[in-house]
């Protein structure tokens, strides 16, 4: 097809759903409307590591409307993990669905099933708990020496794929990475940068938070209506948690209120299905705002320690990384996080002689998880920030730096096979690159030239100008599957059935673009139904950059099948062979005569008055591959001397993504992950005490971006045809958002002169390093 | 205790708990356009037009809004008849998961309401109590704009 004209695809069409979510009628999870519906609270723990010798429930049984309250005495026991991945999952299975130990400030104690929610709250007051205390370990470092406080020591945490796992020494994961000759490597630059790094707790904050429904039916099985982004991969955990049959349980994905990766996470849905089973009534559980910062999930701290060496002339001769992940008081996604740390960052430029190592390791602290950029957006600030200080100290233009090293079209890397997600990887080449392109026409939007590296003199408020260079992926290799269905009806419209989970990004919306650009017909005969595990097929879900790459080819191969079916039909209809008809515009079209056949004719033959058959096909797609996506970001601060405060005026970003299937949805991609990015470096920040409680669990301390805050944003897209993918796309979601770290550092650099590593970069840092600096 | 109010142009009565905040009833009472992120007050997904003023109704006590006037998003448009505000947020891609907008869309209204035409700066801040993590708030300001100077036009 490359090479026709494309008719739906590269077009920003309206979402399929649009009209539901701006009228306030699309159903999400807290819009089902249940009879007889329960409410589940859950009581955290106060400490951040503690036994529990007993619990007396007998208070809060007598307060009326209590109808259950679930403890470790009466929930069974069985060791999963809570990260939605594919099976075997590489997360150790470390948790429970409730437990007899709690290893961080908001841990799971108690869930109380009450006949309203204020009921629920109030007899969570009135459990009452015996904890032995035991010594916490809140410091990554502090938790890997030798007699550091145990935190998993229950016999039953296990991996379950042949992985490095020592809950012993707290050590989650690990793996190491070697290629080529480190030492002469190194012994062959002429400057060599080390620094280290510190990528910080964050929360995703989808505005709607967590939420899950459970609703027994009268034949013993369970449906569950929740705010995910994997429904499958809650289905078979949900299973496993409870130890019933996956058959047992339905799940359905209504319309979702964000996710960011914090939903990829199997948190609630076995705890309200268990109680639904057990009472026979609907419960349903919501998080409330501070719930979601303390006990849901988190972006994982990540300490990066690198050492990187050039040549004069900027070839880059060694590289040398070591992160360090803080997975807190459980492993979900610990060793695929710090895993990408390395494959998603270090591919991206040139070098023969590189070395990765990856740890994580529990501590007292909340629970990280998924969250957009995972690893990648923690490894690119240490590495952007590096290749900006040897561009610097080599004297060459960091951008030049950049276009001299970067990978493009035909190179491949050696670290693409020594490191995957979660162990090795898959040897690929670069099949297309727009690098170049986002490099020099964001340089030109931010005015690169004219402005960086230039001096304000003795002025107070002095401007600065920083860069960054970005890849991610599209998909997990070999190890993700997505499939759809396409079913045609009467008038020439078409079901299209997919497990993939729109979750905001507007996945329903291109994926029924690229079946209708397939078929021959519009995006407004595609009607489109995403996530119900008993209707839909398989999909893993919303996450690692996947859907458009993979589920999109799915979605194309099945359209090509159904429209062989259709040709077929037309075909005997117009008395032609297959051959000698093409389809155009929900027709099929005789290329000798011109005589045609609609859709509708079609599927009114074929169901109601010759050889009656349904018209529809069923495909599945896997990757062999992970084409890149890149990214050049660029920045432009001011920072005040005196306050030491960094006031972002504009950030320009250019992605190449391929060919965007609707641009306008991957503009919003691109814009969204960059505010989000932004917001992390300079004002989100879990602030603990030194308990390990979370100090500014709300939105008034804990600062996402607002509108007010938003500076000049220019973004754009270069596009590229990746013959891997569908219609020319690679993927847009995640990248945008490893950008803000690196580019503000290096913008305050070219601004006062200071490298700052630990985000986020809020005044008091600045000020100090301000500080640091003019003493010597 | 029974809450007399109009919504939407109609006149109501509902039996509401004196604790209960008004978000609660009108969620309750099928208003479930109207989204509960926060529950404090800080992310603007439960905002509605009292008396055509913007308030978050997760924390305002029910029974203050007896005898008043309020508009949630149903009162808006609906999908067959959609408000120029609605339409301009799906043409220019500012809809995204959707948790936020019935707020936000009700936040631009009370803006436009009073200024027709609002500069960049007016439009930040009448938004700023609206919370939007999908978008990075450029397509809605860019579809407020686009959405007043239609309306300026029309005089809607």
């Amino acid at each position: 097809m490359s090479g026709d004209k494309l008719k739906v695809v590269g077009f920003s069409e309206m979402k399929v759903d649009g009209r539901g979510l701006v009228t306030g009628k699309a159903k999400y999870t807290a819009d089902w409307v249940e009879n007889d519906m329960l409410h589940m609270k859950i009581l955290g723990s106060p400490h951040a590591h503690a036994r529990i010798k007993g619990i007396d429930t007998t208070r809060a049984w007598n307060l009326p409307g209590v109808v259950e309250i679930f403890t470790h005495e009466n929930v069974p026991r069985i060791p999963h993990t809570t990260a939605g991945q594919g099976y075997p999952e590489p997360s150790p299975y470390d948790s429970f669905i409730v437990d007899r130990k709690v290893r961080f400030v908001g841990d799971r104690v108690a869930m109380v099933v009450a006949e309203s929610e204020t009921i629920a709250k109030e007899a969570l007051g009135l459990i009452e708990v015996d904890y032995e205390l035991l010594p916490a370990v809140l410091d990554l470092e502090e938790a890997m020496k030798e007699g550091a406080p145990v935190i998993h020591d229950e016999e039953e945490a296990h991996v379950i794929i042949p992985v490095p796992y020592d809950p012993s020494r707290n050590l989650v994961a690990r793996v190491d990475m070697e290629i080529g000759d480190m030492e002469e490597g190194f012994s062959r630059a002429d400057v060599i940068v080390e620094d280290s790094y510190y990528a910080h707790y964050a929360q995703h904050c989808p505005v709607e938070p967590h939420i899950s429904l459970a609703i027994p039916d009268p034949d013993g099985r369970i449906l569950i209506v929740t705010s995910t982004q994997v429904p499958f991969h809650v289905r078979r955990i949900t299973a496993q948690a409870l130890g019933i049959p996956v058959k047992r349980i339905r799940v359905i994905k209504p319309r979702i209120g964000g996710g960011f990766g914090t939903k990829q996470e199997i948190l609630l849905e076995p705890a309200v299905a268990l109680a639904a089973l057990k009472i026979g009534r609907p419960v349903i559980c919501e998080l409330t705002r501070k719930e979601e910062f303390i006990s849901s999930r988190t972006r994982h701290p990540i300490k990066t320690v690198l050492r990187t060496g050039c040549t004069r002339e900027g070839e880059i001769t060694a590289v040398d990384m070591h992160c360090l992940s803080n997975t807190g008081a459980y492993g979900s996604h610990g060793l695929t996080v710090v895993c990408n740390c390395g494959s998603k960052v270090l591919p991206l430029y040139k070098c023969d002689n590189v070395k990765f190592l990856g740890e994580a390791v529990y501590t007292n602290l909340p629970v990280p998880g998924a969250y957009r950029g995972y690893g990648a957006t923690q490894a690119a600030f240490a590495m952007e920030c590096n290749m900006n200080e040897m561009a610097r100290k080599i004297g060459m233009d960091p951008l030049e730096f950049r276009k001299k090293n970067h990978i493009g079209i035909g190179d491949t890397s050696p670290i693409f096979e020594a490191l995957g997600e979660g162990g090795e990887g898959v040897p690929q080449s670069v099949e297309s690159c727009g690098l170049d392109q986002c490099i020099d026409r964001g340089a030109h939007e931010i005015g690169w030239k004219e402005k960086w590296g230039g001096n304000d003199g003795d002025k107070k408020i002095k401007r600065g100008i920083g860069e960054a260079c970005l890849m991610q992926g599209s998909s997990i290799p070999k190890i993700d599957m997505g499939a759809a269905s396409i079913k045609m009806n009467d008038d020439g419209s078409f079901n299209l059935l997919i497990g993939a989970t729109d979750i905001g990004t507007g996945s329903d919306t291109i994926l029924a673009q690229i079946a209708a650009e397939e078929l021959g017909c519009r995006t407004e005969d595609m009607i489109v139904y995403s996530s119900d595990t008993d209707m839909t097929p398989f999909d893993v879900g919303a996450y690692a950059s996947s859907t458009t790459y993979l589920t999109g080819t799915a979605v194309r191969k099945t359209a090509a099948e159904v429209k062989k079916q259709i040709i077929k039909v037309g075909a005997e209809m117009l008395g032609v062979s297959e051959e000698e008809v093409m389809v155009e515009d929900r027709a099929i079209i005789s290329s000798e005569t011109g005589e045609s056949v609609s859709f509708k004719d079609v599927a009114l033959r074929s169901l109601y008055m010759c050889d009656q058959h349904q018209i529809m096909a069923t495909a599945s797609h896997i990757t062999e591959k992970s084409p890149p996506p890149f990214a050049a970001h660029f920045v432009e601060v001011e920072v005040d001397t005196e306050t030491g405060e960094v006031k972002c005026l504009k950030y320009v970003t250019g992605t190449d993504c391929g060919q965007a299937i609707n641009p306008q949805l991957a503009e919003g991609q691109t814009e969204g992950a960059l505010l989000n990015g932004l917001s992390y470096a300079l004002t989100e920040e879990y602030i603990f005490n030194d308990k390990g409680q979370m100090l500014n669990p709300n939105f008034k301390n804990y600062r996402i971006y607002r509108t007010t805050d938003l500076p000049e944003i220019v973004s754009f897209l270069v596009t590229t045809h990746e013959p891997t993918g569908p219609y020319g796309a690679k993927s847009v979601s995640e990248i945008g958002i490893n950008g803000a770290l690196p580019a503000i550092s290096n913008a305050i650099y070219d601004a006062v002169g200071v490298r700052l590593t630990k985000p986020p970069f809020t005044a008091e840092k600045v000020l100090q390093a301000l500080d640091n600096k003019n003493k010597f | 205790m029974k809450l007399n109010v109009r919504i939407n142009g109609k006149d109501k009565s509902f039996r509401v708990g004196p604790e209960e905040v008004l978000l609660d009833v009108l969620r309750r009472e099928g208003y479930t356009g109207v989204k509960r992120g926060c529950r404090k007050g800080d992310c603007g997904a439960c905002a509605v037009l009292i008396d055509n003023e913007l308030f978050n109704s997760c924390v305002l006590p029910a029974m203050s809004v007896a005898g008043k006037d309020v508009i949630t998003i149903e009162g808006i448009g609906t999908p067959n008849a959609l408000h120029v505000l609605q339409r301009t947020f799906l043409e220019e891609g500012a809809v995204q998961c959707g948790f936020c907008t019935p707020g936000m869309i009700l936040a631009v209204k009370a803006l436009l309401d009073r200024n027709e035409d609002p500069n960049e700066t007016e439009i930040k801040e009448a938004l700023d109590g609206n919370l939007c993590r999908c978008t990075g708030y450029v397509k809605i300001i860019k579809a407020v704009k686009k959405a007043a100077r239609s309306m300026r036009e029309v005089g809607e």
